[in-house]
Formats: C-alpha cells, structure tokens, sequence
C-alpha cells in the first residue's frame, strides 16, 4: 500500500475506492479530500446541490480531470488515470448527462465508434453485441434504428451499451433522470436494478430525492466539494434534503389559499396549435386561468404541453381558436408584441431559448426590455441604467454570482433560473407562463423559485404552470389541469390523488379516474411506498 | 450554488460596481504571437528552398556549412529587413502601410460585424465592388462643390454596399436563403455588373473602348498628407472601427445582433425580430464594406492623382477582409490591428520584391501561414512549448457546471 494514503479506510479488495481526491481550480476548491468506495452490486447514491462537485469528482474518475491530491485504487491497487481511454480499460463506463452520440449513426455504429482497432469494420459483431446485452439486461433497442430517430430514454440506453460493451464493471450515471419523462426515469430505474443485479458497480449521480430513496442502496451526500456523510435510502426527503443543502429546507409551499379574480384573465378558447413538422398537437383546447390562482398543466412530455407555452408567446403560430388576455387578443401577434401586453414567459429549455449564455447577467436580466425606457434612450443603451437594474435584480432574487458582468453560462443551474425570473418578474405582468420552472434545479433553489412564484400569484397574475413533476404540481397549483395528446382531459383541485392524476395523465376522464382511485380500490396490487410515483406509469 | 449557507464566498456587495472584469486575453496575445513567429520562420524556409543560389551552397554543407548558413542568413535577413523597412521603416513606408490598411480595416469590420449576428458575409467583395461603383458615379458625373462632392460620394457608396448586403438579409430573413452562398453569388454579379457598366456609354471614358471610366473629380478624391500615401481613408476606418464598436456595444440594434448571433432562440423568445436583424446587420456589414470600395474609387494613386474606375478596382480586399476579420477574432479593434498587419505585409511586400528580389508571392504564404497557425491555436500551443504551459495555467479545464459559486 502507498504511504501517501491519507484516508480513514484501506481500499477494498474488490470495487473502485477514492482516498483523499482533492481537486483545485484557480483557489475553487471543487472536491477536498474525498474518499469514497464504490461496491460492485450496489446502487450507490451521489448526491449533491448543482455545483456541489459531483460531476468534478466523477470527472477525475473517468480521467477527463487529474486530480491536485488524492489516489485512485481499483480491485486494492493504485491505478493513475490519464484520460478516458485508461479509465474505460480500468472497467469505468460513464452515461454522460449530454449523450456522447453520433446522431447520424445508427445504434450499432455508435457502439463501434472509437473502438474501429483496424481498417475493417465488423458491423455484424457490433450488431450481435447490441443484441445479445440488450436481451441481457431487457433493454430494447434496435441495433440499427439511427440514434437522432430514437426517444431520449432510448439514445440514453445505448449510451449504457456502449459503456457495457467495453465491459464496464463501474458505471456512473451522471444526472441521468434530468432529460427523461417520468415513465422513461421508471424504466431507468429498472435497468439501474438490473445492472446491480448482474453485479455491476452503479453510481448514480443526482439531486432529486425522490429517485435516491427509491433506488439507492448506500447514498453519500456532497456539498461544497466534502463528503459530509452517509445517509440511509430509508431517511426522510427533508432529513436528505437538509444534508444536502446543509440547513433544513422547506419541501411544502408556504402559501395561502388562491383569491382567484371574478373574471378569467388569461383565456384559451378552442386553441389549435400545430407543431414544426405541421402535426397538430394542441387539439381544441379551451383553458382559463383567473388572477391571482396558479393553474398547471399537468402530463406526461410530448402531449403538446411545449407547444401550447410556444403558442401562448406567439412563437408558434396558432391555427385555430384564440388565446385573449384582459380581452385583448393576443394570438396571431409576435412575441415583442405579446411581451409588451404584459405577458411573463419562462421558456422549458432555458439554456436553449431562456438566456444567452455567452452574455452577462446583467445583460440577460435586460433581454425583452434593452431596447424600452429606462434601458434605452433612442437607439443608445442607459448601461449605468441595466447595471443598477442588476444589481437590484441580484439582490432581490439572491442570484449567486461573482459579478453582473458574470456571463450566464458559468452560473449553476438554479442561479441561471433565477435570472430567467428575475427578467420576467421585474415587470408589472397580467400573466406568467412558466414552463419545467424547476427542472434540473437544486432544492435550494426550488423553494426559492416556488415562493417567487405564488407571491405573484398574490399580486393578481394569471400563473400557468406547465410541469411534468407531480410534485410540483401538487405543490403549487391551485388547479391541475391534465393535458393528454393536445387537449385538457380534466381539472382537479390539488389534492387529486397521484393515481387519479396518472389515469388521467393516460387520457382517461376525471369523473372516471377519480371513481377507479377511490380509496375502496387500488388499481395497484403491490403496496408502495407512500411519496411513490404512481400516477405516471 | 443555490441558496445554501456555508463557507464564505466572495460577497456579491464587494464584486457588485466593479466594471467589467473581462480579464486582458494575455494568452490569445501569446499565441498570436507565437503564431507570427512560426510563419516568419516556416517562410524563411521556403525562401532558403527557392532561392537557387543558397540552395546551390547546401550541396557542400558538410565540407564548409558557413557558406550556405551565411547566405541563407543574408537571403533571410534581407528579405525580412526589406520587408521591415518598406511597410513600418520611416514615414513614407507607414504612411503606404495606412494606405493599404484602410479598405482592409472597412471591408473586415463588415465581415467581423455580421459575424458577431451569426452571419458568414463572405459577400465583402461583391459590396466592395458596388460601394465603388455608387462612389465613383459621383465622383466622376456629378460635380458638385468641394466637401460637398467628397461627402455625398462617400454617401453614395456606403447605400451601394448597403444595399448589396442588405439584399442577401432580405434573401436569408424572407426566403431562408443561405447567406454563404447568396454573398458568393452576389460576388460574381457585382463583378459582372462593373464589367457591364464599363461599357455603357454612361460609365465608359468617351473616346475609349477598353473598360475604363472617366477619372474622378479632384473635389471626390480623399485629400492627403504631403509627403506620404496617408490619406482621409484612413481616418474614415478608423472612425468606421469605432462606430462599429459603439453600434455593437452600445447600441439597442447592437445589443439585438450580439444577442441573434449568440443564441437566435433566446433572442426570438426574449421578443426580438431575428429577421429584421438580419436584415439590419447586413446592411450596415455592406455599407462597411462599400466603405472598402470607396476607399477603392476615391482614394489617390501612388503619385497622389484621382483615379479611374477599373474592373480590378477593389482587387481582393474583399476576401482579404474575411481572413483580416478571422484574424482580429470579430471585434473592432482586433480588425483594425490585423488589417494593419495585412497593411503592412502588403507595402512591405513590394519593397521585399524591388530591395530583395523576394518574389511577391512570398508575402502571401506569409500571411496564408500567420493565418494558419492563428486559426490553429492548438497546433501553435504544441509547437511551442512555452505557450502550452502559458495557457495550461490560464485556462485549466473547468469542470461542467463545478465552477458556479
């Protein structure tokens, strides 16, 4: 054994083990002295706030950061990792949270990629390695479906593959669940099982605690860079969220009951939306959403949810019906118009359509309002004017950057958020469409960014909420309504059962699904865990 | 970081008023330089191989090396040393070196600011071509009061780019063309435009029949310095260079384009009009390059006289333009040093050919490799090991979204 092995434990005899990984960057300390031993047959938990230093950690696991300090041990004996290539043959596979895939390729040729070893090709091999760990670990998928053709869950299975197919022994799963809908984060987990089962080393790097007490068989949590302990999968969501976040967290929305307004302020009547490719994807839709009241949009991705929010801020046109805010008819105008009639927009794809990465905060928070008083004079801009905006801004919403020149992109997740926010908040608004307000965001942030949410509820907006979390939705909604394949099967009040809501989510009637939910019978036979996702099977 | 107590971070009261903490780009600098470097010394190579003479004295190299290191020292040296003099070696060679610069400087800022919209204006030329067409018309045909003239032709030529660029905005913005190949087409046809002008009765010299126009007024010409090739073109790039900075950084428009050219979704989201944009940046992309062409029509001749309008006026500035812009990495002041560089190469190319017997062509694999080696950061930091650690230490991998406090 090496001398220079600061940790409290030798390694073991089999699994990867890290003693003492510290990892500097400028004076960031991203992970300090970390030890950490990873069990072939288990399921082991990473968890942590964005930026806590998971991904630097597995990082310099998978040899893509060298480490400051520390050493790494597989199977007992010290092993130094040099780049990818040293970790894949040290039996490390990663899942990376972007898929590493060429989109043009089909499944088989992705798993051959990088591993060519000669000018011949052997495609059939590639298939029948595809076919044969597919039937092993009851995946489904198609060695020769092209990868850009494939569902997300699916483009992330062959992500697993190719880790397998180098025979990874270790393999880490880095924020799996934040691309996926609930059902596909179902089946991830049931592949997670299956890998454990064969006796394969799985971290799993995440936030989400609802997904760490159901699968996780040990849980180290990490914040600021330390391992500050070990929890138990049986804890309580707040006892793990409190490790996490390091003070005790409010996982309930502090709110009173919604004062919604006499008449509906936002107004969607027989609203027909079709999509890029000229499929109609929100089907006849009529909503209303009052002043002051939350309404979600409740259902499982991809039943026209993100259409209808493109729709309602005119980026995509409307074919039928009307959208009218305080009777103003909004469809049929262009975005600046509709932004200019009071309309609040968080868009579902922050990075792709919320901000500008490559700018600063200050100048993201200005993004719909640069060119209106205060910000401009004529053609020029009032700089002094978009700084003191953001310096209120940052204040105001405790947006955790270095500076307001700071540009986006380097900010975590959750802060990123909140400058989305803070932009749509800061203007006196008669509706606010939020789409995901919370995905991929840390539970800190999450509170945070929730009571933002209901105190403009409280000053009168019409909120629409469209998440595929339920437990957002039952967090903050004041009605649910329940979206299925372009129209509104329902609206419930809040406290519909997650079974109900799943029913519903799969398109049957709310009368019918509340009757079949009933306490008198279960449509589930085995008994769940009570915070269990029901509903969205 | 979200909203977690803990361990002391810069507070955001201290960083709040501190001004834009960009950091110098030192390794850009040194990279950049060490790319100059690298093809002054790969051109010392080619010069030694061509030069028959020196190569003649490589065939003894093992019984007496000090001739053939001598003479390609010599060959070298005075290459160089002519290139030094004739473009920065005194006030005559500077002046000649701003004189080649300014419709380089122009030309590129065009390209660089439709660059900064996401835009690949690869159409300089083809603007070029037309801003000194709409220059020299007036120059030669209107003849107005001094000041006045030298105005409204520069005028003149800024709507001809103008409209030049902002036809492929149009093209792109309404019909989904694609700007690469609508400024490539356009090239040719402003070419072919200028061809077919030259032979109307309204552009072509009464009593000639070669293509050629009437000379420009003396009222339209840029006056110059005495003494030297320095004229009011250069000053008109400069200003150009610091309206372009201004247009970008502190303009409504500006704050749309770097804003389109960034992330065109979060644009379009935030409410901004990615088609009028387009349409916006590459008008004023052309009218900067028309301002190229212009400095083409108006500017003097060596000895100092008004000048015709010619096919080959504008020559190649427009494609020099994209390097000169690739070079100055699309920022105004970046342009202005790479098309002075370019400036320079060009004067002091000529001396090189007249004082060293180089030939000409010489030049342009020098600026074909300082290109080269810029675009190809990495090859540079593996060539020259002072670099890779300079920048190792500057700009350390940074871990995916481990940074953010």
């Amino acid at each position: 054994m090496p001398t220079d092995v600061t940790g409290p434990a030798a390694p073991p005899a089999t699994g990867l083990a890290l003693r003492g990984i510290t990892k500097r960057f400028g004076s960031l300390v991203a992970n300090s002295s970390v030890d950490l031993d990873i069990v072939p047959g288990q399921i082991h938990c990473l968890l942590g706030e964005n930026g806590a230093g998971k991904s630097t950690l597995m990082n310099v696991l998978y040899g893509l950061l060298s480490p400051d300090e520390g050493q790494i041990f597989v199977d007992g004996s010290p092993v130094v990792i040099h780049n990818p290539k040293e970790a894949i043959a040290d039996g490390i596979g990663m899942v990376h949270q972007h898929f590493m895939l060429v989109e043009v390729f089909t499944v088989a040729e992705n798993l051959v990629l990088g591993r060519e070893g000669g000018i011949g090709l052997s495609m059939r091999r590639a298939r029948r390695t595809v076919r044969e760990l597919a039937e092993r670990y009851r995946f489904d998928v198609d060695p020769d479906a092209v990868v850009e053709d494939l569902p997300v869950g699916v483009q992330q299975r062959v992500e697993i593959l190719k880790a397998l197919a180098n025979d990874a022994r270790f393999l880490i799963f880095d924020e799996p669940t934040a691309v996926l809908t609930p059902q596909e984060i179902d089946e991830l987990m049931d592949v997670m099982r299956a890998l454990r089962d064969e006796g394969k080393a799985v971290v799993f790097i995440t936030h989400k605690l609802r997904e760490v007490r159901e699968i996780a068989d040990t849980i180290t949590v990490i914040r600021r860079g330390a391992v500050v302990g070990t929890a138990d999968p049986a804890e309580s969501e707040a006892r793990l969220a409190e490790l996490m976040v390091g003070r005790a967290v409010n996982l309930v929305v502090d709110k009173q009951p919604a004062r919604p307004s006499a008449e509906p302020r936002l107004r969607l009547q027989g609203l027909s939306v079709a999509n890029a490719a000229g499929q109609v994807v929100v089907d006849q839709l009529d909503l209303d959403v009052h002043g002051g009241e939350i309404v979600c949009v409740a259902g499982v991705q991809g039943n026209g949810q993100s259409e209808l929010a493109d729709a309602l801020l005119g980026t995509l046109p409307v074919t039928a019906g009307s959208i009218t805010l305080d009777g103003q008819t909004l469809s049929g105008r262009t975005p600046k118009e509709i932004i200019d009639a009071g309309l609040g927009y968080v868009p579902e794809d922050r990075q792709h359509d919320g901000f500008v990465g490559s700018f600063t905060v200050a100048e993201n928070l200005v993004l719909n309002s640069y060119d209106e008083a205060p910000f401009a004079r004529g053609i020029r801009l009032d700089l002094a004017r978009i700084r003191d905006n953001a310096d209120d801004r940052v204040g105001e919403f405790d947006i955790r950057t270095q500076t307001i020149d700071t540009p986006v992109s380097s900010l975590s997740g959750g802060n990123q958020q909140k400058v989305v926010l803070a932009r749509e908040l800061s203007r006196p608004l008669a509706a606010l469409v939020a789409s995901q307000p919370t995905r991929g965001v840390d539970v800190g942030a999450i509170e945070f960014l929730h009571s933002r949410l209901v105190g403009e509820r409280d000053r009168g907006t019409a909120v629409l909420i469209v998440s595929t979390e339920l437990d957002e939705v039952a967090a903050l909604a004041d009605r649910v309504a329940v979206m299925y394949r372009g129209r509104i099967v329902g609206v419930v009040p809040p406290d519909t059962s997650r079974e109900a809501l799943g029913l519903m989510m799969a398109g049957v009637p709310a009368d019918e699904a509340l009757a079949a939910t009933s306490p008198a019978h279960r449509t589930s036979a085995e008994p769940r865990t009570p915070g269990h996702v029901e509903g969205q099977r | 970081m979200s909203t977690t107590t803990g361990p002391p971070r810069p507070a955001p009261e201290a960083g709040r008023r501190a001004r834009r903490s960009t950091r110098f780009p030192w390794t850009d600098v040194v990279t950049t330089v060490a790319a100059f470097v690298l093809a002054f010394l790969v051109g010392a190579v080619l010069m030694i191989v061509s030069d028959t003479d020196v190569r003649s004295k490589f065939t003894y190299f093992f019984d007496r090396p000090s001739d053939a290191l001598i003479a390609s020292a010599d060959k070298v040296g005075g290459a160089y040393g002519a290139l030094l003099a004739g473009s920065v070696g005194g006030y005559g060679p500077l002046t000649e070196t701003t004189a080649q610069a300014a419709p380089l400087i122009c030309a590129g800022l065009g390209v660089a600011l439709a660059f900064r919209a996401g835009l690949f204006n690869i159409g300089a030329q083809g603007q070029a071509i037309v801003g000194s067409i709409f220059a020299a018309y007036v120059g030669f045909s209107w003849h107005l009061p001094p000041v006045v003239h030298l105005l409204v032709a520069v005028f003149a030529g800024l709507v001809g780019g103008a409209i030049w660029g902002g036809l492929v905005g149009w093209l792109k913005a309404g019909a989904g063309a694609h700007e690469v190949i609508v400024t490539i087409m356009l090239n040719y046809v402003a070419a072919g435009l200028l061809d077919y002008l030259l032979t109307t009765t309204v552009f072509q010299r009464p009593g000639r029949t070669d293509p050629i126009s009437p000379i420009v007024d003396w009222s339209a010409t840029f006056p110059r310095l005495a003494g030297g090739q320095l004229h009011l073109g250069f000053l008109l790039a400069i200003l150009a260079a610091v309206f372009v900075w201004w247009f970008l950084e502190r303009s409504t428009t500006g704050f749309a384009i770097r804003a389109v050219g960034a992330n065109p979704h979060a644009a379009a989201t935030a409410g901004m009009s990615v088609a009028r944009t387009t349409v916006i940046t590459m008008a004023v992309a052309g009218a900067l390059a028309g301002l190229a062409g212009v400095q083409a029509a108006l500017g003097p001749s060596a000895s100092g006289l008004p000048i015709p309008l010619t096919a080959g006026i504008v020559g190649s500035i427009g494609f020099d333009a994209i390097t000169v812009a690739l070079l100055g990495r699309s920022t105004p002041l970046g342009t202005v040093l790479a098309g002075l560089l370019f400036g320079a190469l060009h004067a002091g190319g000529l001396a090189m050919q007249s004082v060293a017997q180089t030939p000409l062509t010489l030049t342009t694999a020098l600026q074909a490799l300082i290109v080269l080696f810029v675009a190809a950061p990495a090859l540079v930091t593996r060539l020259v090991p002072f670099v890779r650690t300079r920048k190792a230490h500057a700009s350390g991998p940074v871990p995916e979204g481990g940074l953010a406090s």
